[in-house]
Order: structure tokens, then C-alpha cells, then sequence
């Protein structure tokens, strides 16, 4: 951390950006884009989520260990999705008795 | 950057190397808050891909306008509070203390319009357990819906609580005087796992409110 001061301009321009896209997600979602509804839905959390973390939070502005360990976080829980949804995604691909 | 300042615990060689300490230990924490909140998540994807069509009807029934407020709301929040950390960073007591108010009243916004949304489904039966009904050939899976619903946006709930709990004691704090330019850790890192609640907010807007709107 170390002392770096965000300008207050910086956090009103991340609050706009995280309204806008707000908006956007919300317009999106009464389009009909298939399976492409819930990517560009999660793809714009995403976002919004960066923003927050990397300028309200500071990381952007941190040591470099915090950012590892902020990263490291975010992996574990990717870990946790790609190895449950490898499971449940492909359990009807082979026939089992008893499923 | 004074060796003497009163803040500074014997073991760090100065306030930059306390503070940077105090920091990672919130984000382990956090990163902890991550995964017990991943679990919901993942839990919420097995069953959203097992049943799509239960999960969109079940969405249908949420207000989309309640939501959106509350959105906002909480955006709002998370700028006042970052605004707050900015005042206390330049050491403007005053400041820091109507932000922290201000963060303060829109978490308490949020909650309130959380009373109203879960009131109405109190009203309308969609609370999972024996008084659960909806008239339609998915009622089974849609009450798995409500339950992530619920137990998700209450987990969440539960953490605006407690952060409003938090942020109470800072604007005691703040009030007497107890922050400065050099310290104000406390505020950075209740700033940090309120930005948090926000992100955890960000996700499940779109995955339960969005999903099926068109």
C-alpha cells in the first residue's frame, strides 16, 4: 500500500464505469443471445468485479505479494468450478448402472 | 513516518510495513470469504445446469426494479466508503466521518429493500419449505431456485449486517479523533471487505435476477 493516494476523480470515473455497465447487463439480459446471454452476463461481473478489486480495493496501488495472493485466491475458485462441472458435465457420457 | 509513532506494533520497522502486513491478512481473509462463497456459487451452477428451465421461471418471479436499486445502492455504498478511505488518507476527520455515515445509510437502504423483496415472497409462497407453492410443472425445481436464492442473498445479507456493525465502530472511532494520514488501517481494511460484500453483489444480480428475462 504504502501510502499511494487514489485521486477522488479516479473512484467517480470506476463508479460511472460500474453504472454503465449495470445498465448494459441489465439491457442485455432482455436480449435473446442463447447460451451467449449468460457469458456476456458473467463476462460484464467480471469486469465490474476487476474494477472494484484492482482501483476501490487497491490492488492496482499494492505490494506485489498481495497481488499473488489476491490471483492465487481467484485460481482456487476457478479450480473449484473446473473440477465439480468436469464431474456433473460429463456423468452422462458413459452408461452406469445405477444412474 | 515518526519510529515513535503510537500505532506502530514493535515488530514492524515502520507504519508502511505494518500497514502492508495488516493488508495481506485482510485479503487471506477475504480470499477465505471467497471460497465459502464459491461453494454457493458452484453449488447454484450444478443445479442451474441440471434444471435451466426451473431456474428461469424461478428468476422470472424476482424484482428485476428492486434489484436493480439495490445495484445501485450498493455501488453508491462502495464509492462513499472508498471516498471515505480517501479522506482519511489525507486526514480529513470530518470527512471520513460523513462517509462512513453516508456508507452506513445505503447499506441500511439495501437491507431495507432486501425486507421488502423477501416479504413479498413470504406473501407469495415462494419461501422453500411445507407453505412452498408454485403453479407451475417445474414447483420442485423452482424451490430449489428460492433456496439458492435465499440462501444466498441471506449469506449476503447477513455479511451487509455485519458490516454495517463494523462500520459503526469506525465512525466512533473516526469521530474521537483516532485515524490520521499515517494510520487509518482499520478503515482501509473494513473498506476492503466492504468492497467485497459489493463484488459478491455483482455476481449474483445477473445469475439470479437476469438469468431468463427475455
Amino acid at each position: 500500500m504504502a501510502q499511494h493516494i487514489v485521486s477522488r476523480r479516479m473512484y467517480y470515473q470506476v463508479f460511472a464505469a460500474l453504472l454503465v455497465f449495470t445498465g448494459i447487463t441489465v439491457a442485455v439480459a432482455f436480449l435473446n443471445l442463447g447460451p451467449l446471454n449468460t457469458i456476456v452476463a458473467l463476462a460484464i461481473a467480471v469486469i465490474k468485479a476487476l474494477l472494484v478489486v484492482l482501483i476501490f480495493m487497491h490492488v492496482r496501488y499494492s505490494s506485489r505479494l498481495t497481488g499473488v495472493v489476491v490471483a492465487g485466491g481467484v485460481f482456487w475458485l476457478l479450480l473449484l468450478i473446473a473440477l465439480t462441472m468436469s464431474d456433473y458435465l460429463t456423468r452422462s457420457w458413459l452408461p452406469v448402472v445405477g444412474w | 513516518m515518526s519510529e515513535s509513532h503510537t500505532a506502530l506494533a514493535h515488530q514492524f520497522d515502520d507504519l508502511a510495513q505494518q500497514e502492508d502486513a495488516a493488508n495481506l491478512g485482510m485479503w487471506v481473509f477475504l480470499i477465505t470469504e471467497i471460497m465459502f462463497f464459491g461453494g454457493l456459487f458452484v453449488g447454484y451452477t450444478v443445479y442451474r445446469t441440471a434444471y435451466p428451465a426451473a431456474f428461469a421461471e424461478g428468476s422470472h418471479h424476482l424484482d428485476i426494479v428492486l434489484g436493480c436499486i439495490n445495484t445501485v445502492v450498493l455501488i453508491s455504498s462502495s464509492l462513499t466508503m472508498a471516498l471515505a478511505v480517501h479522506a482519511a488518507q489525507v486526514g480529513q476527520r470530518q470527512l471520513l466521518t460523513v462517509f462512513l455515515l453516508l456508507t452506513i445509510l445505503l447499506g441500511l437502504v439495501f437491507l431495507g429493500i432486501k425486507a421488502v423483496e423477501y416479504t413479498h415472497k413470504f406473501e407469495d409462497h415462494l419461501v422453500p419449505g411445507p407453505t412452498f407453492f408454485f403453479a407451475g410443472e417445474h414447483a420442485k425445481q423452482v424451490q430449489i431456485f428460492y433456496a439458492f436464492y435465499f440462501g444466498m442473498t441471506g449469506m449476503h445479507a447477513l455479511h451487509m449486517v455485519i458490516g454495517i456493525g463494523l462500520l459503526s465502530v469506525l465512525v466512533g472511532l473516526a469521530w474521537r479523533g483516532r485515524f490520521s494520514s499515517t494510520y487509518y488501517t482499520p478503515v482501509e481494511n473494513i473498506g476492503l471487505y466492504w468492497h467485497f460484500v459489493d463484488i459478491v453483489w455483482i455476481f449474483l444480480f445477473p445469475l439470479l435476477y437476469l438469468l431468463g428475462r427475455h
